[in-house]
């Protein structure tokens, strides 16, 4: 009775939480699939043939000319505006005017610098939008005013959408909205589009375009770097603890050290890193790869040292005895015995710690990451910071000066690093898996 | 087959055996003493261990055999708290002198435990792990001492085939040959057997049992064994251990058929133990 209603809880608890993981990861997966897949415009081709030197010349240059052409109308009726504007005495002046100024903005917005106005200086002003989903979005703010209904005292104010096109009733402008709704696709021109290498590009004007390879990039300096200084140092520890130490009282101090550094929380560790690594020791002038990586490293060694400790321990005594009995001293015996059955449990808790310092965020805030910059060679992690997927994630989020118009980007790197982790861990599985079995035989 | 183990039965047939190059003692311990914490586990125990034939230690579990057999090729040294008193010496040589070097004092003990235990790698890497350690590098050279103690081991013909296979995909008592295999490849002088058929079936233990009268010619074997009629079958000399206390050493038979002790006679009786 009990066994029955205690293994009914247990499948109620793995079943909610399948469920809510699918709750929580399914609409981040969709959304961050829009950062590969989308349909891209007109102005994303043109950006892509400028900027990365992509896609067939003489076909964009002949779209981009004739999404130009289907665009004129537009431009032509607002220079008449413009015109009558000037015309028109000071009333007509003064309701019009501030209105059509907003219209012009929102045009630009949409479509990209008019034709015969001076470039801009940021590479956000220099293109349309890029893509389709923002473009109706762009074009419903040229469309619908939103304002908001305060009648009822009792409510919250009731968000209502006023055409725009009545603030220019009976004006020669009026025209410009239906041809604007009628006519958005052919002056877009939207089209499925691929971007797989929004992994390898690098990002412009923080983020409005381009990819995340940047962050991509130093996301792996940074861990692969953290391994570099935890495997060895932890590994060997582990091997002092379980085989050499013994069972005296400061070795028992030691285990609780390292038990309770574990709990210690990141962001304490990233403070540590800037206070030792980089104040203290200067590592790096300032923040910087190498700095991050051994922060990371301190963060993630108690895992190593105590899964690797754990690893060695279950190896077989008998394993041990034979080696010592043929000759072996205490040394080879773990070079050439212990280790290797200890291999899978050192590899499974080395990759499980590379998926955590992959993900970490606390610690590299101090001590590595920036919001913008450019993919690193190898000799520059020395003493260059780096952008990595977790901060840039933080940052795109909260700090980024346009967080809505650059969502896809958001989601594209969450799910970026959701995959990154998950690989990690299914190597792990994988490779303990197939290591287990050839030790098994 | 089963005739021989009919014959191996009687233990007459085995007897010390005297021809010249197998007369003298190998293994000494005079009041030869191991502590666990200044408890004593084997007492002032004094006896002559002859070279080239087979020596067997019986007595119930906790008599302090296994102990014994662990001190002479300091195996016990791996044990915390484990001290010794008295003198254990090796072809004249105290083997708990400060001077002794004990890796190659174990090159020269070689070892079969209890339970099997090859290591998780090849079988071929298996043999060779012993010569490797004491510097034997030619690939050539490590195969021929490979199939040399394989062939000794009397496992030769089932493995050659597939000596790159894992050995923990042997059978029980093929892993305990690989395990004699491995011992035996770096040419020691003595053979120490802490129950090596215990964990077997038995047409496998017959196996080892006769693999045990094949070895004896080249070989010092101590056996520590709790089967007395697997002690008459292969050994030359029996050593009864009790409660950590040497009994009784003499000829095989004679303890079997005409044991000078009551408590000797009363163990392989089977009145207890």
């Amino acid at each position: 009775m009990l066994d029955g209603s205690f293994s009914t809880v247990g499948v109620i608890a793995i079943v909610l939480m399948f469920i809510s993981l699918v709750i929580l990861l399914g609409p981040i997966f969709a959304r961050g699939f829009g950062a590969f897949v989308f349909k891209g415009t007109v102005e994303y081709r043109k950006l892509m043939l400028d900027k990365f030197g992509r896609g067939d010349r003489e076909r964009i240059i002949a779209e981009v000319a004739g999404a130009a052409k289907t665009r004129e109308p537009v431009y032509e009726l607002m220079e008449q505006f413009r015109v009558e504007l000037k015309e028109k005495d000071y009333d007509y002046r003064s309701r019009y005017g501030q209105p059509f100024k907003e219209l012009e903005e929102l045009v630009e917005d949409l479509f990209g610098p008019a034709p015969g106005s001076s470039m801009p200086v940021l590479v956000r002003g220099q293109y349309g939008q890029t893509r389709w989903d923002r473009a109706n979005v762009k074009l419903g703010n040229i469309l619908f005013i939103e304002e908001y209904d305060y009648s009822d005292s009792s409510k919250m104010g009731e968000l209502v959408l006023v055409p725009r096109a009545d603030l220019f009733a009976g004006t020669s402008l009026e025209p410009l909205f239906r041809l604007l709704e009628s006519d958005i696709e052919k002056m877009m021109r939207p089209r499925t589009t691929v971007y797989w290498r929004f992994l390898f590009d690098g990002s412009y004007d923080s983020h409005f375009f381009g990819g995340i390879w940047p962050e991509l990039l130093g996301t792996f300096y940074l861990a692969i770097g953290a391994m570099l200084f935890a495997v060895p140092l932890g590994v060997i520890t582990a091997i002092y603890l379980a085989e050499y130490a013994g069972d005296s009282r400061f070795v028992s101090l030691l285990r609780t050290c390292i038990s309770s550094l574990a709990g210690v929380p990141s962001i304490v560790f990233g403070l540590f890193g800037l206070a030792f690594f980089i104040n203290a020791i200067h590592v790096s002038p300032s923040k910087s790869v190498l700095a991050g990586s051994f922060t990371l490293a301190l963060l993630v060694l108690p895992t190593v040292i105590r899964a690797s400790e754990e690893a060695i321990k279950a190896v077989p005594r008998s394993y041990k005895e034979g080696a010592m009995s043929l000759g072996a001293g205490k040394w080879r015996t773990v070079v050439t015995v212990i280790l290797p059955a200890a291999l899978p449990g050192i590899l499974t808790s080395i990759i499980i710690s590379l998926g955590r310092a992959a993900g970490e965020t606390a610690p590299i805030i101090f001590t590595a990451a920036v919001s913008v910059g450019k993919p690193l060679a190898l000799w520059e992690t020395m003493s260059q910071p780096t952008p990595a997927l977790p901060w840039n994630i933080y940052n795109l989020a909260t700090e980024h000066e346009a967080v809505d118009e650059i969502r896809h980007v958001q989601y594209g790197m969450v799910v970026t690093l959701i995959v990154l982790v998950l690989l990690l861990n299914i190597t792990a599985i994988v490779l303990r898996a197939r290591i287990s079995k050839k030790l098994r035989g | 087959m089963n005739n021989d183990i009919g014959e191996l039965r009687k233990p007459e047939i085995r007897g010390p055996d005297r021809s010249p190059d197998r007369t003298g003692s190998i293994i000494t311990a005079k009041d030869f003493s191991v502590y666990y914490w200044k408890k004593a586990a084997v007492s002032e125990v004094s006896f002559d261990i002859p070279a080239r034939q087979v020596t067997a230690i019986i007595g119930p579990s906790g008599c302090g055999k296994s102990t014994f057999l662990r001190a002479i090729n300091r195996m016990n040294d791996l044990i915390p708290g484990c001290t010794t008193s008295g003198l254990l010496s090796l072809g004249g040589q105290d083997l708990y002198s400060s001077k002794v070097d004990v890796v190659s004092l174990r090159k020269m003990v070689g070892m079969v435990f209890q339970k099997p235990n090859p290591f998780p790698k090849s079988i071929f890497d298996n043999v060779a792990y012993g010569p490797r350690i004491h510097g034997a590098r030619d690939r050539g050279a490590l195969s021929n001492i490979v199939r040399r103690s394989l062939e000794r081991a009397a496992l030769w013909d089932e493995v050659k085939g597939r000596l790159s296979d894992n050995a923990l995909g042997l059978s029980g008592g093929q892993q305990q040959r690989l395990c004699i295999a491995r011992a035996i490849a770096v040419e020691p002088k003595i053979l120490l057997m802490d129950e090596p058929a215990s964990a077997l079936d038995p047409q496998s233990t017959s196996r080892i049992e006769d693999l045990i009268g094949e070895l004896r010619r080249e070989y010092t074997i101590v056996i520590v064994t709790h089967n007395m009629q697997q002690a008459a079958r292969v050994s030359d000399m029996t050593a009864f251990f009790y409660e950590g206390d040497l009994i009784e050493f003499g000829e095989t038979t004679q303890i079997f058929t005409n044991p000078t002790e009551k408590r000797t006679e009363d163990y392989i009786t089977g009145r207890f133990g």
